[in-house]
């Protein structure tokens, strides 16, 4: 995904990551918006179950997403 | 009076829900800081009365997302909620929750309803969400949740008599469940509920989950815990992704009820357009340092006016007191004891002041999160988390609240990084040492006509433990091979404008740790060495007079000079004096005598008693007419000590530079090896950081000396 695009989060391919996201409201089937990248690029911020979130982007990584 | 039980009421919430406004709003000044049994989360409390004047007891929970903790501070909250019999267990719990963000919220709401106390929702920010054109519909929100809701505004007050009122009638537990433990966990919860006895379902199953958690459980429960665990095959973690989809889902469900009018997601815009210069990658570092810049300068500048107003005031106190209690040597404790550690207490209040004024506005503000968001790619470099900055800046004001914050760290490895390096950070103790020393070495002068020198010099030493600190984390990072998953996963809250309320009580309560906490082991080391330093062993320090009147003869020398040397004489026979010369050997390769020795010592309680002791040993070692009648600086007598040696001043510049190094570096803080003990439940850590550091600084120390002088 690049800044500024939408997507829908489908599941997750890490299981111990995947319960504290879906804490956060980043939950299988909520739209997320990416919203912009720290400047090294890493991490990055995005919107979900609105409001900010921001992760890092191996975490982000763990996210599928559903095109 | 029939003795009615005070109710204590337990507030707990999402970080950023406004939870630290509602508790200053409900306790005002009635609040206190305490320790939790067994762990060593601040417990704030206080109290606050109801419309009919009767008080109840209101204790502020760390604030969390999830009753599953993620970090060490948040397991003190599972802990408290879930041990029912404990004295300790709450009446009724506040749920405090952020309207315009109610999905995420209401995540945690959910949980507490299931543990089955009374539970009231304070829906805060009802001005935002009004702001955002969101509308719910808060009677059926109410129903549908089982529990009253109150629609408050925390910042400005609004709303809290209306829930002081909903919290003193509360008295049934919600009406539902709304978790449904599944058919595959029923058994062992069933099981462990009869065997232990257990309120609700939620509860056993808790302890199910997390049972190492819950520091309550006895080892018999923890066996009986773990038999049920076995025999149903039940492992912690195995649901807890499903429990919060499930509770999502009834979130969902209920937010599409209720939801009358959805928010117009222009509000935020504000924020956004903010977040595209604070973040951006020029100008949110140069605002970051141009912030820190600022924080320094201003520490610097500001504090000078009222610091010289409470050295004068307590030097004159001083003076004063001595021209007018008789001779003796009670009224010499006071004088030159009691009140001069005293002084050295207070002088440190318009620093810590502003300080805190400054990291508590950039957390209320929301910027500290961002700070973390620009910081994190550059901290996991060095095996810090981006998390590590807040424990980082936190240690510039003292190392000891600051290596407790790191609590928030998950992560076992960055976490312990964090704590070994933060005392490298320049603390506020330091800033007494530094100030002195500068104003001793540099001179009050412009340097490119609006830069004073003697605050570069100060920041260049506050960078300089900065470095360090860094360099040290890089080496430990590849020292300590532990593999354990670090992540971020951090709210980015809307900015706002601080609270000044807010921000008044964090300075309050900072100080007031201070004075009290660190204040006492000054007045106490002032008082030991006032002594060790005016008595010493055998008879040198009554023959004293002799002694030096039989050398002098002929010497054609004037009173006052007599004095000095006999006062002199007198320190240097001291029990202090011994003590010193003992390290002299050790101290002289780095351009130390064996007064700065004695300084060092009793330093190692705090850094600041460097201060309170040249104080005292200076005060003693020239007892002239303007000490006793003017203003006796420390300043100023430091400037006029001489070094025998050279027959020049003794704080020469290679001096003071050594000096300020060794201190920038030093673990020169009991409380803080005691901190790090605690927070790493162990001497090895401790252990480990005193010698590092103090290796550290000698060394260094020791090359500044040699290239200076």
């Amino acid at each position: 995904m690049k800044p500024g695009e939408v997507g829908i989060i489908a599941g997750f391919t890490d299981e111990h990551l995947s319960v504290k996201l879906m804490e956060m409201g980043c939950l299988p089937g909520s739209a997320v918006i990416f919203n912009f990248k720290a400047p090294f690029g890493d991490p990055i911020c995005i919107s979900v179950s609105g409001y900010e979130l921001s992760l890092r982007l191996e975490e982000a990584n763990t996210i599928s997403i559903l095109n | 009076m029939a003795d009615i039980r005070r109710q204590k009421i337990a507030l707990v919430g999402n970080p950023n829900s406004g939870k630290s406004s509602l508790f200053n709003y409900l306790t005002g000044l009635n609040q206190k800081v305490g320790n939790f049994p067994g762990v060593t989360v601040d417990k704030r409390s206080g109290s606050s009365t109801f419309l009919d004047g009767s008080s109840f007891e209101l204790i502020d929970l760390p604030g969390i997302y999830s009753i599953y903790p993620r970090s060490l501070d948040e397991r003190i909250v599972s802990e408290i909620l879930l041990d029912h019999k404990s004295p300790t267990c709450p009446d009724k719990i506040v749920v405090i929750a952020d309207a315009t963000n109610l999905k995420r919220n209401l995540l945690l709401l959910t949980q507490i309803i299931d543990i089955g106390l009374p539970t009231i929702l304070a829906l805060n920010m009802m001005d935002l969400v009004a702001k955002a054109g969101i509308s719910y519909d808060l009677i059926s929100l109410s129903k549908k949740l089982g529990i009253p809701v109150v629609p408050i505004n925390a910042r400005r007050g609004v709303g809290l008599d209306e829930l002081k009122k909903v919290i003193h009638q509360a008295s049934s537990k919600p009406s539902q469940v709304i978790f449904k433990i599944w058919d595959e966990a029923g058994d062992a919860v069933k099981e462990l509920r009869q065997q232990l006895n257990v309120d609700n379902d939620y509860e056993a199953y808790q302890f199910l989950e997390q049972p190492q958690t819950l520091k309550f459980l006895t080892q018999g429960e923890q066996n009986e815990v773990n038999s049920v665990r076995t025999r149903h095959k039940f492992f912690p973690g195995k649901f807890q992704g499903a429990e919060a989809i499930q509770r999502y889902s009834f979130i969902q469900d209920l937010l599409n009820e209720v939801t009358l009018k959805p928010a117009n997601l222009t509000w935020k815009k504000n924020s956004a357009n903010l977040d595209h210069v604070l973040t951006h990658k020029v100008w949110g570092y140069l605002i970051f340092f141009v912030i820190l810049f600022l924080v320094f300068q201003s520490i610097f500048a500001w504090a000078k006016l009222p610091m010289d107003f409470i050295d004068g005031m307590f030097a004159d106190l001083s003076g004063y007191l001595q021209k007018k209690l008789p001779e003796g040597p009670l009224s010499n404790l006071l004088t030159e004891g009691i009140i001069p550690g005293i002084g050295g207490i207070m002088i440190f209040i318009p620093q810590i002041a502003i300080l805190f004024a400054f990291i508590s506005i950039l957390e209320e503000t929301g910027y500290m999160a961002r700070v973390v968001f620009l910081m994190d790619k550059i901290m996991r470099k060095f095996g810090l988390n981006g998390k590590s900055v807040v424990p980082l800046m936190s240690g510039v004001a003292c190392a000891i609240p600051a290596i407790m914050a790191t609590r928030t760290i998950d992560n076992w490895k960055e976490r312990t990084i964090t704590i070994m390096v933060t005392p490298l950070m320049s603390c506020s103790a330091r800033l007494p040492v530094f100030a002195i020393l500068i104003a001793l070495i540099v001179p009050d002068q412009k340097a490119f006509g609006f830069f004073n020198l003697q605050g570069l010099a100060l920041m260049g030493l506050y960078l300089l433990g900065f470095v360090a600190a860094l360099g040290s984390a890089w080496i430990m990072n590849q020292i300590i091979k532990i593999k354990e998953r670090s992540y971020l996963i951090m709210e980015m809250p809307t900015y706002r404008w601080p609270k000044w309320s807010n921000v008044g009580l964090t300075i309050l309560e900072k100080t007031k740790a201070f004075v009290f906490e660190a204040g006492k082991i000054i007045l106490a080391i002032s008082i030991i060495l006032w002594v060790l330093a005016a008595y010493g062993p055998g008879n040198e320090m009554a023959q004293a007079r002799n002694t030096i009147l039989a050398q002098s003869k002929g010497l054609q020398l004037s009173d006052q000079q007599i004095e000095n040397k006999i006062a002199s004489y007198k320190l240097e026979h001291s029990y202090a004096g011994i003590i010193g010369k003992g390290i002299e050997p050790v101290i002289k390769p780095i351009g130390y005598d064996w007064k700065i020795g004695i300084a060092l010592i009793t330093s190692f309680a705090a850094r600041e008693v460097f201060v309170g002791t040249m104080a005292t040993i200076y005060s003693i070692g020239k007892v002239d007419e303007s000490a006793v009648e003017g203003q006796a600086t420390i300043k100023n007598r430091l400037k006029e000590e001489m070094n025998p040696e050279t027959g020049g001043p003794r704080f020469t510049p290679a001096v003071g530079f050594s000096l300020l190094v060794f201190y920038t570096f030093a673990m020169q803080c009991m409380s803080t090896i005691a901190v790090v003990y605690r927070e790493t439940k162990g001497w090895k850590w401790p252990a480990i950081q005193f010698v590092y550091m103090t290796g550290l600084a000698y060394l260094s120390a020791f090359i500044v000396f040699n290239l200076l002088s």
